[in-house]
């Protein structure tokens, strides 16, 4: 497996506040790896970063961040801007309001293909009909002239991907791309962007904090808390060992079938995401673990298993 | 697209109807029109010939019936102080009003969508509070202030405008500049906070994400969607400057409609008065309905009610 995108300790900040701290992460091509945590752990803040769309007041940085073996660290934006739609696309969560609501999809699809490869309108409106066919939506060249509010999410959802496609990229960044729609039309989307992975090649970063869709999606998956990446496995050792006592929680906090019986309750994780000022030092998951010691206010080491599993913990076994 | 045309008519039709009752009611209700048509020194007697003259003696009812029969034709009447077509006076002077308000339109749009859009885009930082300070001062200045101000300094110093008449369109560039002054403050504030909003919205995270020039980001997919409300508020203000430039039309010897309103309100003539009031509404009614339908041409989601 070849590295596609390759990030080591990344840091990001807004004023005192520490977002991402020292994230390390590789997308292999052809792969999907999975950021899976709750809601405020950093991770769409490190898919925008990849992109080089953090907002004004963040700050980044970062020992190394590669993209097909060139830094992308320290692009200007205007470089960045040649990569972004090309060769790294982007997909959010909330299909609704990710179109702009003046424009035709047709004309939506058409400027991305135009801005980096050129030609004339109609190559361009060929070309989106073309991956409309692709996400499985019926009379392309009916919905090129529609407006976004005369679509439903699902059908939003599949046009912001064909537009994300329109220029082949290599990499997909994938922002709880099902999160915002039904569970049918979710399985729908996730199936549809595997058989895309299949048919293209396509490196696939998804950020979700459903394990349901790890299970189905991930090739790799990275657990990020508090903006660490605190366990990083191929998927199958991640759900059969998992050792962090967060990622443990995470999965007994999912009822599965046939293993959890009907009465039992459910585990769950108490607390919230704390907060990570200047100088906080050792594991920040201490204050909700039922393992925790009085050294896990120290700093913590990482601690590598065999097969590319690591976790940073000094308790778990 | 039609039925929205249809409808927006029809409340168009009945916002003129509702004003037209207004005019006539409140001519008729600023005292006794034969007494002041009559003049101070006229005797009981005069009054009486002048009421029968002007057709005054009839009932209220009868009096508003005929002069909406008429007017729905075109005709308002002679006036009693100019002695000419209530329609051909307005037919007249229309031309200079209209030129001034679409002159001052003109300058204010130049001027307060690139400061708007400049200022949201430096939002917070020194360039967008003077922007905003510039914007305070010029609302805070009296127009009669500022056009003396401009005479004095463009006219009689420099002499580079004229200061009054309307003989090329250089004698409109001075008013248009003082009317648009009183337009700039609310057009670049609200251009400001509708590019705040939409260079925040999703669809902008989507365009940078596509890689799209920041010109293309701002122009193409930020100001469309900014435009709606300032749409709505130009045509406002173009309401405003056609009927409120009063002042304007005096402070340089304008004859516009604004300076009729004033003689015509100050001589008494009422059938001058209710046919500039009757047309300030169908005008002002007509700009609405404008923006109402230039702002569908601009947003799809309207095009569909």
């Amino acid at each position: 497996m070849t590295a596609l995108l390759e990030v080591a300790d990344l840091h990001i900040g807004f004023g005192g506040l520490a977002a991402v701290r020292g994230a390390s992460f590789t997308v292999n091509k052809g792969e999907t790896h999975c950021l899976v945590g709750e809601s405020g752990c950093g991770k769409s803040v490190t898919a925008l970063a990849m992109m080089g769309l953090l907002p004004a007041n963040a700050e980044r940085r970062t020992a190394a961040l590669r993209f097909d073996g060139q830094d992308i660290a320290g692009l200007s934006e205007r470089e960045m801007s040649r990569l972004r739609g090309d060769r790294i696309a982007m997909i959010f969560q909330e299909p609704m309001t990710s179109l702009n609501p003046a424009y035709t999809v047709g004309s939506q699809m058409g400027e991305v293909y135009r801005r980096h490869r050129g030609g004339t309108r109609q190559a361009a409106l060929d070309r989106a009909a073309e991956l409309l066919e692709r996400v499985r939506i019926t009379s392309p060249g009916m919905r090129l002239g529609q407006f976004p509010h005369q679509l439903s999410g699902g059908l939003r959802q599949r046009v912001m991907i064909a537009m994300a496609l329109m220029c082949e990229p290599e990499l997909l960044i994938a922002d709880e791309p099902t999160t915002a729609l039904d569970v049918t039309v979710q399985a729908q989307i996730l199936r549809l962007l595997a058989d895309l992975q299949t048919e293209l090649g396509l490196a696939i970063l998804m950020i979700t904090h459903d394990l349901g869709i790890v299970a189905r999606t991930a090739h790799r998956v990275s657990v990020m808390y508090a903006g660490e990446i605190v366990e990083t496995a191929p998927v199958f050792p991640l759900f059969a060992e998992p050792r962090h006592p967060y990622t443990r929680g995470l999965l007994s906090c999912v009822p599965v079938p046939g293993k959890v019986g009907r009465d039992e309750p459910l585990g769950s994780i108490r607390g919230t995401v704390p907060r990570i000022g200047p100088n906080f030092a050792g594991c920040a998951f201490r204050d909700r673990c039922d393992l925790a010691r009085p050294d896990c206010s120290s700093p913590v080491v990482r601690h590598t298993l065999a097969s590319e599993h690591s976790y940073l913990c000094q308790i778990a076994p | 697209m039609l039925h929205l045309l249809i409808r927006r008519l029809a409340v168009a039709f009945l916002v003129c109807i509702t004003v037209l009752t207004f005019a006539f009611a409140l001519t008729r209700l600023s005292g006794d029109l034969a007494i002041s048509i009559a003049g101070p020194s006229a005797t009981a007697a005069d009054i009486e010939v002048v009421r029968k003259a002007y057709g005054l003696d009839r009932p209220v009812v009868e009096q508003f019936f005929d002069w909406v029969g008429r007017a729905a034709v075109g005709d308002f009447g002679q006036s009693y102080f100019y002695k000419e077509r209530v329609s051909k006076l307005i037919v007249d002077r229309l031309p200079v009003t209209m030129t001034l308000g679409l002159v001052g339109l003109g300058i204010a749009l130049l001027v307060a969508l690139p400061l708007g859009v400049v200022s949201a885009l430096n939002e917070g930082r020194v360039i967008d509070r003077v922007i905003s300070l510039v914007a305070l001062l010029g609302q805070a200045m009296p127009s009669f202030w500022l056009g003396l101000i401009l005479m004095v300094t463009l006219g009689l110093k420099l002499g580079w405008l004229p200061i009054s008449g309307t003989g090329s369109w250089e004698h409109f560039v001075m008013p248009g500049i003082v009317l648009a002054f009183s337009a700039i403050p609310a057009l670049m504030r609200l251009t400001r906070s509708g590019m705040i909003d939409a260079m925040n919205a999703d669809y902008i995270r989507t365009a940078r994400a596509k890689g799209l020039s920041r010109t293309s980001i701002v122009l193409k997919h930020a100001a469309r969607n900014a435009a709606m409300p300032v749409v709505s508020i130009a045509a406002v203000q173009l309401g405003f400057m056609l009927g409120g430039s009063i002042v304007i039309e005096t402070v340089f010897a304008l004859h516009g409609v604004g300076f009729l309103a004033w003689e015509s309100i100050s001589k008494n003539d009422f059938p001058t008065v209710q046919a500039v009031v009757l047309m300030l509404a169908i005008i002002y009614t007509l700009l609405t309905l404008g923006a109402d339908l230039l702002n569908a041409l601009l947003d799809p989601r309207l095009r569909a009610q």
